[in-house]
């Protein structure tokens, strides 16, 4: 009786904890079956690099080039805010800050990591894309630049936790190892502490690129929404997510729309898989460099 | 305690109080500490052996909340006086720790570093100094070929000397060591406590430890330390074979520690 109890718990634990594998297993599988079957009406290069989003043209016209741009674009942008911002809190916060400092900035840093997108891309659209457009005097505010902006914010929090840990990994003993030969505290920052945290700070940028890429709500908000190669920052754009995002409800089932659409999130979902091996890979290299368990 | 007349005092503690907050880590702590000798601090965990030995190269700086009181003379300065500026205070006192530190670098980075810091720059000065200092610490032969590579994939008893070797490099005058061998097999204890003997003749050595047989081995002097109090100091061969203080004794034949 008592065994037979101990065996359903066990039960009950191992499937939740397969749970996760299953829905990762289910989304990759609808992903390749939904996504594969566009490939039939247009080859893989001509859909990566085709420059023309037009699919409810006639002809339609099925060439993602000019989201996959606007996502890069948008996500380097964003990453030339966040990771200044986001490394240097984090180095502040962990290296120089007094114990009454840091009790403030870090949760405040959390609590920026805690806000809805939604709300940041409210925030976008309202203050700083009409800022944008009055003081640059552009035709419009939502474009490309503002989506770099509210992202790069958005990203601070990633990138600074992530970088915060990096640097609290870095063994005392090096710093210790440095002040005893008479380094001071900038030398010992950026000579020792930095240089070992540095495959986990390279974590911390790929983690917040993923971050960016993936953000849907916000960008389908602020960027515009054209689905155009963009001339300058300061024209709108159409990420992928957003094209997904605006364009789902629209297409009718089982159409080639409808399968480009699964194709343009398989390559999204690719390309942040590529990034978190990535980011895995050197933070696993990194432990092993400074002898931690893996 | 036994005083030498023909001896030059490098460090001398003159009435040591030290506390981690409201904590009293050393008690009255009074030691003149020779020249060009192996002195050796032992004592039970806890003693504050280790405490004492980080106030001489002022490591304790790096501690929140903690406070001094007394004077700690280096060739007759305190170190604790205003004017002193620590980075140079221990270009003057190198420390080896307890578990070998090599930064994750190169062999010949992990040397240079001291001097590079101090911002010299001529490379020729530079090799000299290293090689120089990887001799003095016997460790040239076994790295000479190897001297880019990671400093991490040295045993542990040669990431060790190398640690002593990083220290020679900026010439200090005393050198500290926080239980060197605590991490280390036999073989490389032996390697060190034979290079610790080698290097007193030019350098003044503190050395704490918790092996007594090791502070037997290669001190000229042993100060024992209970509860933050200096129990007994002087010549090693005496506090070994007749202890003053019966705390002492107990210690050293085992009765506790």
């Amino acid at each position: 009786m008592y065994k037979t109890k101990e065996k359903i718990y066990e039960w009950i634990f191992m499937a939740t904890a397969f749970s996760s594998l299953i829905f990762l297993l289910g989304i990759i599988i609808v992903l390749f079956n939904e996504g594969l079957p566009i490939f039939k009406d247009v080859g893989v290069f001509q859909f990566i690099f085709g420059s023309s989003w037009y699919p409810t043209h006639i002809p339609p016209e099925y060439g993602i080039f000019p989201v996959i741009i606007g996502s890069f674009v948008v996500t380097l942008g964003a990453m030339f805010i966040a990771v200044p911002l986001g490394m240097g809190s984090a180095l502040y916060i962990y290296e120089m800050a007094s114990e009454k400092q840091r009790n403030i900035l870090k949760p405040v840093v959390e609590l920026l990591g805690g806000i809805p997108s939604i709300i940041f891309g409210f925030f976008g659209m309202v203050i700083i894309a009409p800022f944008l457009q009055s003081v640059l005097k552009i035709p419009t505010g939502l474009c490309a630049f503002t989506g770099m902006v509210v992202l790069g914010i958005m990203a601070i929090p990633v990138v600074c936790s992530i970088a915060e840990d990096a640097l609290s990994f870095v063994p005392r003993s090096y710093r210790e190892a440095s002040y005893a030969l008479g380094g001071n505290r900038w030398q010992t920052l950026i000579r020792v502490v930095i240089p070992a945290a540095g495959s986990g700070i390279s974590t911390a940028i790929i983690l917040g690129v993923s971050r960016v890429i993936g953000e849907t709500m916000t960008v389908l908000m602020v960027t515009g929404g054209a689905a155009m190669i963009p001339k300058s920052i300061f024209d709108p754009v159409r990420p992928m997510t957003s094209t997904i995002a605006a364009e789902m409800g629209e297409a009718a089932m089982g159409s080639p729309h409808y399968h480009s659409l699964f194709a343009i999130g398989l390559i999204l979902f690719l390309i942040t898989l590529v990034f978190n091996v990535i980011a895995e890979v050197i933070s696993r290299k990194y432990r092993i460099k400074l002898g931690l368990d893996v | 305690m036994d005083n030498n007349l023909n001896e030059t005092v490098r460090v001398k503690a003159d009435n040591i109080n030290f506390f981690y907050g409201s904590k009293k880590a050393l008690n009255g702590i009074n030691m003149d500490i020779n020249a060009n000798k192996v002195t050796a601090l032992i004592g039970p965990s806890g003693c504050g052996k280790s405490t004492f030995l980080r106030l001489i190269n002022r490591m304790n700086d790096l501690i929140g909340s903690s406070r001094i009181e007394g004077k700690l003379l280096l060739d007759g300065k305190n170190i604790f006086d205003k004017d002193v500026d620590v980075v140079e205070l221990r270009r003057r006192v190198g420390m080896v720790f307890q578990k070998p530190n090599p930064f994750p670098k190169s062999i010949y980075e992990n040397m240079a570093y001291g001097l590079e810091i101090k911002g010299i720059k001529d490379k020729k000065f530079i090799d000299e100094k290293v090689f120089d200092s990887l001799k003095k610490a016997a460790l040239w032969d076994e790295i000479k070929d190897r001297l880019n590579d990671s400093a991490l994939r040295l045993s542990g008893g040669q990431q060790q000397r190398l640690c002593i070797a990083r220290c020679l490099v900026v010439e200090p005058e005393v050198i500290l060591f926080d239980e060197p061998c605590a991490s280390l097999d036999p073989i490389s204890t032996r390697k060190i406590e034979e290079l610790i003997i080698e290097l007193k003749q030019f350098y003044t050595i503190i050395i704490v430890t918790h092996n007594m047989q090791q502070a037997a081995r290669v001190s000229d002097y042993t100060a024992f330390m209970y509860l933050g109090d200096l129990i007994e100091f002087g010549h090693t061969e005496k506090l070994f074979t007749v202890p003053k203080d019966k705390r002492t004794e107990e210690y050293l034949t085992g009765k506790f520690g």
